[in-house]
C-alpha cells in the first residue's frame, strides 16, 4: 500500500482532499513533519486562502526546504500549486516569494471583465499529461480563484475565464491543478487516481 | 466556458431534509447524508445546506452531519444557517464544507463578513439576502430571522445598498432568496435579480420560485445569475436534473452535464 501524505498547511481544504482520497481506498496522513513528508510516497500540497498566509504558515512549521528537495510525485492543488512558482502578487505588499518548485509568477486573474472570483465549473484543455489520462478534452473541473499562473511553457492544462491561464502546470515530479479534483466529481476522481499511480 | 451551476438547497433540521412553503410548515423530505450523495450523483453542480432552526435559535446545533457529507460527495457544498462567528465558520470549513454562508449575523454585525474574508479568504464567505418586495413602497427589503417566523423582521436596508455593502466588505457570493416567490414555483423574480445583477459584480446565485424547466431558462437568460437554487422541485421529483441539464444545454446555456469517463485511453 501507498503511503500517501497530505501537507498540513494549516489551510481548509484538508479535510476534503482527504476524504477524496479515502474514497478512492487510499490511505492518508496529514502531516507537518520533514520526515513524514520526505518518506511519502507521494505527497499533496493543499491550499485556500492567500498566498502570504501560508507562505507564512509554511515558514513558522520549518517545511520550505523540505518541499524544495521532495524527488517523489508532488500534487499542488488550488493555493497548493500557487505556492510552487516562483513568486505571486497574492499579497498586500507586493510580489512575494513562494517555493521555487518551477519558474512562473501568480498573477491576477485577467477576466477583462468577467466577474471575480472566478468560481464554478469551467471546461479544460490538457496536453495529454499522465495527470489527465482518460479525461476528456473539454471535460468540467470546479474553480474558485481569484489569482493565477499566466499560460507558459510548464502549462499542463488551460482553462479560459477572460483570457487563458493554466488549470494545471508541472515540471519534474511537481505538477499542480488550479481548480479542485476533490470537489469535480469523476473527472476529479479520475485525476486524482492518475496521480496516486504514478 | 464557465457553467451556469444548478445548486440544489437542502433544508436542514435535526440533520433532517425538510421543506416548508414561504418557510412555514415543514415536512420531513429525508435523511440527509443519503439524499446528498443522490444528488451528487444526479449530476447537481453544488449543494447548499441550510440549517433552518439555527439562526433565530440561541441553542447550540450539532453539526457533527457536515463532515459526514464531506465524506461522501464529490462536488461544492455550502452550509449556511447558525454561524455567528469566526470560529464557528471555522469549525464548519474545517469539517469539510466548501463555504459558509452567513445571513441575519451579518445584518447584525456587517463587520463579521470583513473578518471571514481576512481569516478564510473571499471564495468561502457567501452572503444569504432573504428579500421582499413591498408593493406599497415599491422598494426590495432585507429581512432578518426568516428561519423563525415569529422573529422574523424587516431591516432598514434596502436590497441593492446591502448587496453593495457585503460585495465592499468582502463577500464572495450572494444567495438572493426573494421571499414573495419562495416555495411556490411560479418562476424565479427576474425582475429583482435583473435589478440586483447591475449591482452585483461577484457570482449572484437566484432562490425562490423554480417550478419548471422555463424558469432556469428564463433566470439564467434574462437576468445573467450564475447559479439558480431551487429546492422542492428536485425533493418532489417535479423536474428530472438530466433532463433539466440537457434543455438548458438546447437553449444555448453552458452546463456541466454528467461526467462519463473513459477508463481505456
Amino acid at each position: 500500500m501507498q503511503n500517501i501524505v497530505i501537507v498540513n498547511t494549516g489551510c481548509a481544504n484538508i479535510s476534503s482532499v482527504r476524504f477524496a482520497l479515502e474514497r478512492l481506498g487510499v490511505r492518508v496522513t496529514v502531516s507537518a513533519e520533514h520526515d513524514v513528508i520526505q518518506r511519502a510516497d507521494k505527497v499533496f500540497l493543499p491550499g485556500v486562502g492567500t498566498a502570504s498566509a501560508a507562505m507564512r504558515s509554511i515558514g513558522e512549521k520549518n517545511l520550505t526546504a523540505t518541499l524544495q528537495q521532495l524527488q517523489q510525485p508532488v500534487l499542488g492543488i488550488c493555493l497548493g500549486m500557487q505556492l510552487m512558482v516562483a513568486s505571486s502578487e497574492e499579497s498586500r505588499t507586493g510580489d512575494i516569494p513562494c517555493l521555487s518548485l518551477m519558474p512562473g509568477q501568480v498573477k491576477k486573474l485577467n477576466a477583462n471583465g468577467k466577474r471575480l472570483p472566478h468560481m464554478g465549473w469551467n471546461t479544460v484543455t490538457h496536453t495529454n499529461s499522465p495527470l489527465f489520462k482518460g479525461i476528456d478534452q473539454h471535460s468540467y473541473f470546479y474553480f474558485v480563484h481569484s489569482f493565477a499562473v499566466p499560460d507558459y511553457p510548464q502549462t499542463l492544462a488551460r482553462c479560459d475565464y477572460g483570457s487563458t491561464f493554466s488549470a494545471a502546470i508541472g515540471k519534474d515530479n511537481f505538477m499542480g491543478v488550479q481548480f479542485h479534483p476533490e470537489r469535480s466529481g469523476d473527472a476529479g476522481a479520475q485525476l486524482l487516481t492518475n496521480f496516486v499511480n504514478l | 466556458m464557465l457553467a451556469k451551476r444548478i445548486i440544489p438547497c437542502l433544508d436542514v433540521r435535526d440533520g433532517k431534509v425538510v421543506k416548508g412553503v414561504q418557510f412555514r410548515n415543514h415536512e420531513i423530505v429525508g435523511d440527509i447524508v443519503p439524499l446528498a450523495e443522490q444528488y451528487a450523483k444526479a449530476g447537481a453542480d453544488e449543494l447548499v445546506f441550510y440549517d433552518i432552526t439555527a439562526s433565530s435559535d440561541a441553542r447550540v446545533v450539532d453539526k457533527s452531519w457536515v463532515s459526514r457529507i464531506a465524506q461522501v460527495i464529490d462536488i461544492p457544498f455550502c452550509v449556511a444557517g447558525g454561524i455567528k462567528s469566526v470560529a464557528d465558520a471555522g469549525r464548519i470549513l474545517e469539517m469539510g464544507a466548501d463555504k459558509i454562508s452567513i445571513n441575519s449575523p451579518a445584518l447584525t454585525d456587517p463587520s463579521l463578513i470583513d473578518t471571514l474574508h481576512d481569516e478564510f479568504g473571499q471564495q468561502c464567505v457567501v452572503i444569504g439576502i432573504d428579500s421582499f418586495f413591498n408593493e406599497e413602497t415599491g422598494r426590495y427589503q432585507v429581512y432578518k430571522f426568516t428561519g423563525d417566523e415569529t422573529r422574523t423582521q424587516q431591516t432598514t436596508w434596502q436590497t441593492t445598498d446591502w448587496v453593495k455593502e457585503v460585495q465592499q466588505r468582502g463577500a464572495g457570493e450572494i444567495v438572493l432568496n426573494c421571499m414573495n416567490q419562495d416555495g411556490v414555483r411560479q418562476g424565479y423574480d427576474v425582475a429583482q435579480l435583473k435589478t440586483v445583477r447591475e449591482v452585483c459584480n461577484i457570482p449572484l446565485i437566484a432562490s425562490g420560485g423554480a417550478g419548471e424547466i422555463q424558469h432556469f431558462i428564463d433566470v439564467f437568460k434574462q437576468a445573467d445569475v450564475d447559479g439558480a437554487l431551487a429546492a422542492s422541485v428536485f425533493h418532489k421529483g417535479i423536474i428530472n436534473m438530466d433532463t433539466l441539464k440537457a434543455t438548458l444545454i438546447e437553449a444555448g446555456l453552458a452546463i456541466r452535464e454528467r461526467q462519463v469517463i473513459n477508463k481505456g485511453t
